[in-house]
């Protein structure tokens, strides 16, 4: 995200979910679409059936690459070369989009220069995708009038993630496929509500709308409207609270709706800081991995229990109701953050919060927002910005000017060649990658309690590539003991070609057999984004 | 723009429209039971015939392009009595268990049955006997309630792309299943029950459970990835007993299996339903009461604030929690503990 906002001020989904549809040429990088965000991906099975051209560039051969024109089979960790190289060829054959360019950004010139070196043949040594599939790629994408660029974690997660995003954002300028309808460039968000997270200014730096909290006159702002004087000094990213816990900086936490004892890279790592901590306080619907650890445990409401709105990936602010009543004395978080944040400021016991009233204020806050209150959403969904009470909501961003400064132009950015942080030797051969799949989400608190997706997804596996299992002498369905320098574990082979020569598969929703266990927590220095994608194991009978 | 006249009523439709699709503009109701506006026309079903001046026979409106200056009568004698004779037909091979068929109610079989008074069918002959069992956790077939609309077919081809069910014979002994009968191995996004229109598919999680009677039904979001897709939440009591999702709304009514049938959780003994406290370091969590539990939070924390500082203390926010609840939690770490150390899992 910050590696949006730096090029254009903004770091969301620039484009909808709709206009997928209506996209000439799609480009999807680093996202298992229909497996990860299934009704997406949909949508961009309509446009390949109206006729558009699909590139997919994943090392896995995952289902949307039976619906590509073309697919990119490229090493993990090398999506920046490759996308590079596509840029390379782009300008090398005049494709790109010179009054875009011209008129819409700035950097050009010393970006273009940063290219030289990027050329398809160096390319294809580091990536070993074929120089000629990476011209074909560059010219599908830049000869279609509307392209769309989508990708998620399989981008972000790796110690160059902002890199690579700066990459991807680079490639959209080039061919002037921002500020239109049907492209942009397409962060496919991994959980329900990870934007209005971020909008809400649950980040370290920022107070809800994005406004750094070390900008005086923001603050000014903030303390005025909660009546309180406000830490100028940014927070801890999340990826280093573990450091600061261990290192005894960080004495208590307080944790609702999450669950990092399994979904923290490097778990070992992350449960030793959990456990080191002197106060751990946990608020969830089940007795989490992370929530057996806490001191104090708050029994919190479903989706179906509570009151409130969601913010999808596409800026798309929707409501959401409650149906039934919480089991027992659980309670919505809503109130209890509100009780806990009343008694320790000796304030009011006896009002009740509304969520309405919740969002007003945040709305209040954010000019993005300011045109939506719980009148409107309760008649419509509402994609921001939507600034006025008759702003009909935004359905593609920068239409007339890019908001990261007041030359309203996006900026290149260079992006240099990274390698990833544990790259395989003789002790760790392979390359480990990680991600979810179609029947669970996530940690598996939820999807692991329906007995449907229980029974057709109820272990944990390892993809390995028939060639490896035939020099590891093991066969489908057989254990296998997969390690890296930070631990091991148990898992069941399956043996498949969806995973490449050296490379293998593991799904992160099984707490006993933690694919976490293994990942690195090596961070990108830019956003503190943990390398998940990739790391080296070791794989034994 | 096209202009034609239906059932009287002069009528603008645009290019490319169907005589159905026309006609649903101007708010004319034919009835169907093999169209979806979201799917290609197929014309099985026969039931949405209309006279069209200048043809001497009635045509199917799903499939039939409306034209300039066409004059359309969708409403007479003979074609109702076409419609009727359609769905005794169909009846006539129909389990009559209405009673206990998992789909009364919300059938359009039976709307149709109903609407032509159809009680006993004129036609008797032989019936379809389907009596496979399924294997899958998600999916139940109850072959011989199948229409042969063809809809679920279509979608799992034109929508899912995934093209795991087909027909098999012909005839009679014409049959909706996956490849060689096997059992059923695809993505069970349910989009095949979503469109049925009788009984013939439905959820084995839904089997047994409230159909209409005292079933309250919430428009709400999604809580799984980021598409966010409107869902309905039917619920009978505190519990949730089915889930489904509009047709008008931004995901068009398709859904995933988490979405669709991965809802289990909420109602899971497993849920947390009192606070637990662990009063001693390496000792058990134990119930405690609400005034108990967040008594001691606060206490712990400004214990912790006024020794190491504020900035002794983090906060992990959550992707999966309302607008409201994030904003209110940021204020509360910023506002009442007075620190920026809060962080959710937007990086991993």
């Amino acid at each position: 995200m910050a590696g949006l906002a730096a090029k254009f001020g903004s770091g969301a989904m620039t484009n909808s979910v709709e206009g997928i549809s209506r996209n000439e040429a799609l480009f999807v990088i680093g996202s298992n679409t229909t497996e990860n965000h299934p009704i997406i991906g949909l949508r961009m099975k309509e446009a390949v059936a109206r006729g558009a051209k699909l590139i997919v560039a994943d090392p896995r051969k995952i289902p949307l690459v039976k619906f590509a024109t073309l697919w990119l089979r490229h090493k993990p960790g090398t999506d920046s070369v490759l996308l590079n190289a596509i840029m390379h060829v782009i300008l090398a054959e005049g494709l790109e989009d010179k009054s875009f360019i011209a008129e819409r950004t700035e950097g050009f010139s010393e970006f273009k220069e940063s290219l030289k070196e990027f050329t398809p043949d160096f390319a294809e040594t580091i990536t070993s995708v074929p120089a000629e599939d990476i011209r074909k790629a560059a010219r599908i994408y830049a000869s279609a009038a509307n392209a769309g660029i989508y990708y998620a974690m399989g981008i972000t997660q790796h110690v160059m993630g902002t890199y690579n995003v700066h990459a991807v954002g680079n490639l959209a300028m080039l061919t002037g496929n921002l500020g239109k309808d049907a492209a942009g460039v397409n962060p496919l968000r991994g959980q329900n509500n990870v934007q209005g997270a971020c909008d809400m200014g649950c980040l370290p730096d920022v107070f809800p709308g994005y406004q750094k909290v070390a900008n005086p006159e923001i603050r000014q702002r903030y303390e005025a409207a909660w009546g309180v004087s406000l830490s100028e000094v940014p927070g801890l990213p999340a990826s280093e609270m573990t450091e600061a816990m261990l290192n005894g900086r960080m004495k208590a936490m307080y944790i609702f709706g999450e669950n990092p004892a399994v979904s923290d890279p490097n778990t070992n790592h992350a449960v030793k800081g959990f456990e080191s901590l002197e106060f751990l306080v946990v608020q969830d619907i089940f007795l989490t991995e992370t929530a057996e650890l806490a001191d104090v445990v708050l029994p919190s409401a479903s989706f179906a229990e509570k009151d409130g709105t969601f913010t999808c990936s596409e800026r798309r602010v929707q409501r959401v109701r409650p149906a039934i009543a919480s089991p027992g004395e659980a309670r919505e978080d809503l109130s209890i953050i509100h009780e806990v944040h009343q008694r320790l400021i000796g304030g009011d016991l006896t009002t009740k919060v509304q969520a309405q009233d919740v969002f007003a204020e945040a709305a209040g806050l954010w000019p993005n927002m300011a045109g939506m209150d719980y009148g409107r959403l309760d008649q419509e969904s509402l994609q921001w910005p939507c600034p006025t009470k008759d702003h009909p909501g935004t359905p593609y961003l920068f239409e007339k000017a890019f908001p990261r400064n007041e030359t309203g132009k996006a900026l290149f950015t260079k992006v240099p060649y990274v390698v990833s942080h544990e790259l395989p030797d003789t002790e760790y051969p392979y390359v480990l990658t990680t991600g979810r799949e179609l029947f669970h989400y996530h940690t598996g608190t939820m999807t692991r309690r329906s007995t449907g997706l229980d029974a057709v997804a109820p272990e944990a596996f390892v993809e390995v590539n028939p060639a490896d299992a035939k020099d590891l002498g093991v066969k489908d369905k057989e254990m296998l003991t997969v390690t890296s320098r930070r631990g091991t574990i148990r898992v069941k082979a399956r043996v498949s070609d969806i995973v490449p020569p050296k490379v293998v598969f593991i799904p992160f929703h099984y707490q006993e057999a933690g694919a976490n266990r293994l990942t690195s927590d090596a961070l990108d220095p830019i956003c503190k984004i943990m390398e998940a994608k990739v790391c080296a194991v070791r794989l034994e009978r | 723009m096209i202009s034609l006249t239906i059932d009287e009523k002069k009528i603008e439709a645009p290019d490319g429209a169907t005589v159905l699709e026309a006609a649903r503009l101007a708010k004319i109701d034919i009835p169907t039971l093999c169209h979806d506006p979201r799917m290609k026309p197929h014309g099985a079903c026969r039931l949405c015939i209309v006279d069209i001046a200048g043809l001497p026979r009635p045509v199917t409106s799903c499939t039939t392009p409306a034209t300039e200056g066409m004059v359309v009568t969708t409403v007479s004698p003979r074609l109702e009595r076409l419609r009727k004779t359609t769905v005794e037909l169909l009846l006539s091979d129909h389990p009559n268990d209405c009673m206990v068929c998992i789909k009364a109610g919300d059938c359009t079989l039976q709307e149709l049955a109903y609407k032509y008074a159809i009680r006993e069918s004129r036609f008797k002959g032989a019936v379809r006997q389907h009596n496979r069992v399924d294997n899958n956790p998600f999916i139940m077939r109850e072959q011989d309630k199948c229409v042969l609309c063809g809809l679920c077919v279509r979608v799992c081809d034109e929508v899912m792309g995934v093209g795991a069910i087909g027909y098999a014979n012909r005839g009679f002994e014409s049959d909706i299943c996956p490849p060689f009968k096997n059992e059923l191995n695809c993505e069970f996004c349910g989009q095949c029950v979503s469109v049925c229109p009788t009984g013939a598919l439905s959820a084995k999680m839904w089997a047994g459970q409230p159909r209409l009677e005292g079933v309250n039904t919430t428009e709400t979001t999604c809580t799984y990835c980021g598409c966010g897709c409107n869902l309905t939440l039917h619920n009978h009591g505190n519990k949730i007993v089915k889930i489904t999702s509009r047709s008008d709304n931004h995901n068009r009514g398709w859904l995933c299996v988490k979405g669709r049938f991965g809802y289990e959780f909420i109602n899971s003994p497993d849920r947390l339903t009192t606070p637990l406290i662990r009063r001693e370091k390496g000792g058990k969590l134990e119930p405690a009461s609400w005034d108990e539990a967040l008594g001691l939070v606060v206490a712990k924390m400004s214990a912790i604030k006024k020794e190491h500082g504020a900035d002794a203390i983090g906060g992990l926010a959550s992707a999966r929690c309302t607008n409201e609840e994030n904003y209110l939690f940021q204020k509360l770490m910023r506002a009442g503990i007075g620190t920026n150390n809060v962080d959710h899992c937007a990086r991993y």
